[in-house]
């Protein structure tokens, strides 16, 4: 797929996973809701507390998805790597794979778009309703990619 | 992840962890001397307080926090911690809109949630075979073998959160219940759009429940004896002793279908139930008063959901559940895999009183809260996709909530999952090897119950896997953390 073509904008999904209720557990629905807010076009964005099957409808609609999730370790503010269908046995229901999202996409619809995890960085998972200082800082840089990252093809798409 | 010791003595194998159940276990099998089974355990290995993160809440406020309980159904805990709240507003009975729109959301919660573990769990292990390779033992080997399974998955469950979405706005943390009734009605744009869709949605549930029924038929034995017991059983059941998923009595029946106390109204549940802790568990051990710790513990969920009640009011379901009876051969159903069947009986129920509510003028009403005398303590009872779940809570008079107590169904099962991987381990276990096909086994066993360990012991994410090796004085002989 190009990204950069000005013809087809690409149609593009934002899929936070996690739960607010678990301090920076909900990294990926505060990603998500900032970036519906932002109202660009061609982008949806939502959030759930975790991947499930139907998502595969949804993931199959688009050509781009951006699957975001909190990451309990691993490198800070952020990571993101290219995902690909893997049919792969899940350790829960809870923790679905975005691999076996898209595996089921394939499946079922025949269609995988271009897809990418970015895992933001989270450090406390109690029960309250807020993400820690340091999350949020890591959030601000997430989006900072991630809207530009998202923002250049349909900009360009506009332009033409 | 599996390590034995057998050097010396009793020890202990132990299994870390299960995979494709709701949160994460552990499962501890004691051998004697001999190399027999004594002992298995499924663990619960983290505990975080939620009772305790509510308190001083203001009491209105509850139905929307306690869906940060559980990412699996939170509007089970919605509708539970409502119908507590209403109590506690002093409201016995709401508008017949406001409870027809509560039953509409939790039956779709109920179809959903049992659809993803039938479908996505224990369908891999039930249609593929318990020892299938593991690269095809999940829910694509399935889809390959059977390619509609992929579509009733995907649409069975997507239908039931539309359903989620349109009574309750979103299709997670809904904001339908307040206390004493709900926030709004069901709009005539979203009973249409339901109404479009729901007789695709019954028809799908009753070829799964075909396509199960051909899978119990072609392994009648493994179906009936694998991991099965008598036990006792709880649910909610309806006035007239039909199936009643969302309101009702307790009824508990011991195995040969005598009752141990029914009629039970949810406010006095403490009378009945007393839960027990043990010091290898965080999680708590319920057992039914009157029969003591020992003989006391029960089974609840789908199985229980059938076995108790009298009948169902919907005429597929109650169908299906006259034949599945018939396993019993007059008396009730003990198999621990009918559980499965149950399950999909269950949903069958959902999807028709789904549809027969989308033609309910009521859900169109405008009466949609009461109010009364303020009362400082609730109790409610429903019985969510895994079982019997209980909310209780006390207020203050500054309308803060001061005591609460979740009784949740996967607790409920605590003591029946612990036997049925004893079960398990006793017949399956061969030498000191914890073989491939043991790990299997155990799995579909714990996976019957569909435990939702991140409910039953709020815990979160990933915890460490941890291995440890005892002897027979407990002492840690040795201990692996894999992060």
């Amino acid at each position: 797929m190009d990204l950069s073509s000005p013809v087809t904008p690409p149609r593009i999904l934002v899929l936070g996973y996690g739960n607010p209720g678990r301090q920076d557990d909900g990294l990926g629905p505060a990603a998500s809701t900032r970036i519906d807010e932002m109202g660009l076009p061609n982008v949806t964005a939502y959030d759930n507390y975790q991947l499930n099957i139907e998502d595969a409808m949804d993931v199959a609609e688009h050509d781009v998805v951006w699957f975001v999730d909190a990451a309990r370790v691993g490198p800070a503010p952020f990571s993101v790597r290219d995902l690909h269908p893997v049919a792969a046995i899940e350790f829960t229901s809870h923790l679905m794979g975005p691999e076996t999202v898209l595996s089921i996409a394939e499946q079922v619809f025949g269609r995988v778009p271009k897809a990418f995890l970015l895992a933001i960085r989270g450090y406390e998972f109690e029960f309250i309703e807020a993400l820690t200082p340091d999350a949020s800082d890591n959030l601000r840089l997430a989006l900072e990619m991630l809207t530009d990252r998202i923002g250049a093809p349909v900009a360009a798409a506009r332009a033409s | 992840m599996t390590d034995i010791e057998l050097s010396r003595g009793p020890r202990k194998i132990v299994i870390d962890p299960v995979t494709r159940v709701e949160g994460h276990g552990k499962v501890t099998i004691r051998l004697n001397e001999a190399g027999e089974v004594e002992q298995a355990r499924f663990h619960v290995v983290e505990f975080r307080g939620f009772e305790r993160f509510i308190q001083g809440r203001m009491y209105w406020e509850v139905p929307v926090i306690v869906q940060r309980l559980c990412g699996i159904c939170p509007v089970s805990h919605h509708l539970g911690a409502a119908k507590a709240m209403d109590v506690i507003a002093g409201v016995d009975q709401v508008t017949p809109t406001a409870e027809k729109m509560r039953r509409l959301m939790h039956y779709g919660q109920v179809l959903q949630s049992n659809a993803v573990n039938f479908f996505h769990l224990a369908s891999p292990d039930l249609l593929l075979g318990f020892d299938a390779p593991v690269e095809q033992r999940n829910i694509i080997g399935v889809m390959n073998a059977f390619p509609e399974v992929g579509k009733w998955a995907i649409f069975i469950r997507k239908f039931g959160q539309q359903v989620i979405a349109a009574t309750g706005g979103r299709r997670i943390h809904p904001r339908l219940c307040v206390p004493g009734g709900v926030n709004q009605n069901l709009s005539i744009e979203n009973r249409d759009m339901l109404r479009k869709d729901v007789d695709q949605i019954v028809q799908w549930c009753r070829d799964a429940l075909e396509l199960h029924k051909s899978f119990v038929h072609s392994h009648e034995a493994l179906h009936e004896n694998f991991a099965s017991f008598p036990s006792s059983y709880m649910s909610l059941v309806g006035a007239d002793g039909g199936m009643d998923l969302y309101d009702g009595t307790l009824r508990a029946i011991d195995a040969d279908n005598t009752p141990i106390f029914e009629g039970v109204q949810p406010a006095d549940y403490a009378d009945y139930i007393v839960e027990e802790v043990r010091s290898w568990s965080y999680m708590k051990f319920p057992h039914i008063r009157s029969l003591g710790r020992e003989h006391g513990w029960y089974r609840v969920g789908p199985l229980a959901q059938l076995n108790c009640c009298a009948f169902i009011g919907t005429p597929i379901a109650n169908a299906a559940r006259t034949e599945f009876m018939a396993q019993g051969r007059g008396g009730l159903v003990h198999s621990t895999l009918s559980y499965h069947w149950a399950r999909l009986i269950c949903m069958i129920h959902c999807a028709e009183k789904i549809r027969e509510l989308l033609f309910d003028d009521d859900l169109q009403g405008t009466d949609l809260v009461l109010t009364g005398t303020r009362r400082p303590e609730g109790v409610a009872i429903i019985e969510a996709p895994r079982g019997t779940l209980i909310h209780h809570y006390t207020v203050d008079d500054n309308d803060q909530v001061s005591g609460a107590n979740l009784i949740v169904s996967t607790t409920n099962n605590n003591e029946a999952m612990n036997r049925s991987v004893k079960q398990v381990a006793v017949e399956y276990l061969t030498g000191h090897e914890i073989t491939e096909g043991l790990l299997n086994h155990i799995e579909v066993a714990i996976r019957a119950y569909d435990p939702c360990l991140s409910c039953a012991t709020h815990a979160i994410g990933q915890m460490p896997l941890v291995v440890t090796l005892e002897d027979a004085d407990g002492a840690v002989i040795a201990t692996r953390v894999k992060q």
